[in-house]
């Protein structure tokens, strides 16, 4: 087991708040690890340090054994850590497709001149990369929304999109910012498999999420953080009875 | 299947025009071929890629000055002269776009706006190499050996002939992998990136590109009309291009030809209005932005967007 990902004091303060103090962890090889913590508590800030949107003012990143503090979000997804939002950021008028062939940019060729003369070469690898996209939006049940504006389709449908988007730019690790916020029940189910399924072919899964049933089924690790700091880290069952982390969820309890 | 009707009834428009409309109304729809390329251009930059440009006079300004310097000063024959005035304004673009195209928004437009106001100052103010309010006169016609471009007629063949290589190759570059990438930034630049797009460089190549197809028509204008001056490039041209891709259909394919037709022969058309043809104009303009908010071609628009090629 290999570590992918390995954050070392990562620091980020905005104005006079500290965002995310001094924190360190690792992402191993092939498994799902989760990023758990209150509003506020630098989960999002540390997806953004780690995949480049953002300069950490101290603290490194390496991944796959190398120092990327710093790097430009394009470099990281070079290098294979491509992530999600938050919010989700689709091209809502390109359609489904054209959603998913841009995440296979980092895998295709040409520019200009190939756009002009459209060679059998440049036709070819665009049906190529057609059709493995199109096994993507399969797996995620979208296929048959592939020529539909991105805009139009469910939220539910957007999250999978954007995650369907993603994996056509075939990560080695996916990171995956609150994948289940706005999702039903059902539609959480179905994103769980899919993490797993993922990691089943290799990937390595890093995700937010507030979802305590779907961390708690699917995550291998789970590392917690609030109000900037790292307060656990381990195995869910570890983590469900952690006492700083049930402080943290759920306050103090007065003593009687 | 609608895009094919759509070609074969502008074929069928143009041997039409052709055969049977005389030089004024050839003239008319030369002007409008002229703008349409720019527009097409524009176009590019604007309606996929997501970037303002109020400083597009500043690249037909360049094609029509190297066409009009190089063809009477230096005897360069026409052709070249415009593939070298095109290569000045991709070069500039280049040069130009790797500061200003970090820029968002409104600093985008201010920065380009810019662009256009000093392009306006120089083509002004160099005056050994511009002759000033003057301008330059005597700009010989387009042609290729010994095939020269004398009537409205022929310009007519030869700008609308251009004007579908400009819309054909506009097409071919927005359902490209490059084009893919430039509508990606249009959506969203965050997303872009996340998806190892070189967001800064498609921003610079998309100006470039567009650059281009301005300075190609700054040159067609400058040998059609044969004289060029400061006043030809300034910034009311940008405001007529936006006018067109609006009222065409920003971010369509035929948007920019259409609104340039549009916008080039509806003064013509208004002109019996004598006095209040001006009032007519803008009342035209204003019912067709009112009841076509995504323009002419946005009413005939299937509602979702083009699909990409294989």
């Amino acid at each position: 087991m290999s570590t992918l990902l390995s954050v070392d004091g990562l620091t980020k303060s905005f104005g006079g708040l500290h965002a995310v103090r001094a924190v360190s962890f690792d992402v191993v090889e092939g498994a799902i690890t989760a990023l758990i913590g209150p509003n506020g508590a630098g989960k999002t800030t540390v997806f953004n340090l780690v995949s480049g949107f953002l300069r950490a003012d101290g603290g490194h990143a390496r991944f796959a054994g190398e120092d990327v503090t710093g790097r430009a979000p394009r470099e990281m997804a070079a290098r294979g850590l491509v992530r999600t939002f938050q919010r989700v950021q689709l091209f809502v008028e390109m359609t489904v497709l054209d959603n998913v062939l841009v995440g296979a940019h980092l895998h295709t060729r040409g520019g200009l001149p190939a756009a002009l003369l459209r060679t059998p070469t440049t036709r070819a690898e665009r049906a190529r990369v057609t059709a493995e996209d199109l096994k993507l939006l399969d797996r995620v049940g979208l296929a048959e929304r592939a020529s539909d504006p991105a805009g139009t389709l469910p939220f539910g449908q957007q999250r999978l999109l954007e995650i369907a988007r993603a994996l056509a730019a075939r990560p080695r690790l996916l990171m995956l910012d609150e994948p289940a916020a706005g999702l039903n029940p059902a539609e959480t189910a179905r994103l769980g498999e899919l993490i797993v399924r993922v990691r089943s072919e290799g990937l390595t899964v890093l995700f937010i999420e507030h979802d305590m049933n779907l961390v708690m089924t699917v995550a291998d690790r789970v590392v917690v953080l609030d109000f900037g700091e790292k307060i656990a880290e381990g195995a869910p069952r570890e983590i469900q009875r952690h006492p700083r982390v049930l402080e943290a969820y759920l306050g103090v309890e007065e003593p009687a | 299947m609608t895009s094919r009707i759509v070609m074969a009834a502008a074929v069928v428009a143009w041997l039409a025009l052709l055969r049977f409309a005389n030089d004024y109304v050839l003239t008319v729809l030369v002007l409008s071929g002229i703008y349409a390329i720019i527009a097409v251009g524009l176009n590019i930059f604007t309606g996929y890629t997501g970037q303002i440009s109020f400083g597009h006079n500043a690249f037909a300004a360049i094609g029509g000055y190297a066409s009009a310097i190089l063809t009477t000063d230096r005897g360069w024959p026409p052709l070249v002269a415009l593939v070298a005035g095109a290569g000045l304004a991709v070069a500039t673009a280049a040069l130009v776009g790797y500061p200003t195209l970090r820029l968002r928004g409104h600093y985008l437009a201010m920065g380009t706006l810019a662009l256009g106001l000093i392009s306006y100052v120089l083509s002004v103010q160099l005056e050994g190499l511009t002759r000033g309010f003057t301008g330059i006169s005597g700009i010989p016609p387009l042609g290729v050996g010994s095939l020269v471009m004398t009537t409205p007629r022929g310009y007519f063949v030869a700008v609308w002939l251009l004007v579908a290589v400009a819309t054909g190759s506009a097409w071919l570059i927005v359902h490209s992998r490059l084009g893919l990438a430039l509508r990606a930034i249009r959506g969203g630049e965050d997303a872009a990136r996340a998806l190892g797009i070189d967001v800064t460089r498609y921003k610079i190549q998309a100006l470039a590109i567009s650059a281009a197809y301005a300075s190609v028509a700054g040159s067609l204008f400058g040998h059609f009309v044969s004289y060029i001056s400061p006043e030809a490039f300034g910034l009311y041209m940008v405001v007529l291009l936006f006018t067109m891709l609006f009222v065409g259909g920003i971010g369509t394919t035929a948007g920019p030809v259409v609104g340039a037709i549009v916008i080039g022969s509806l003064p013509e058309v208004l002109s019996g209005f004598k006095d209040y043809r001006e009032l007519i104009y803008a009342a035209v303009l204003i019912v067709i932005l009112l009841f076509a908010p995504r323009g002419v071609l946005g009413l005939f628009a299937r509602r979702r967007p083009a699909r990409a090629a294989a």
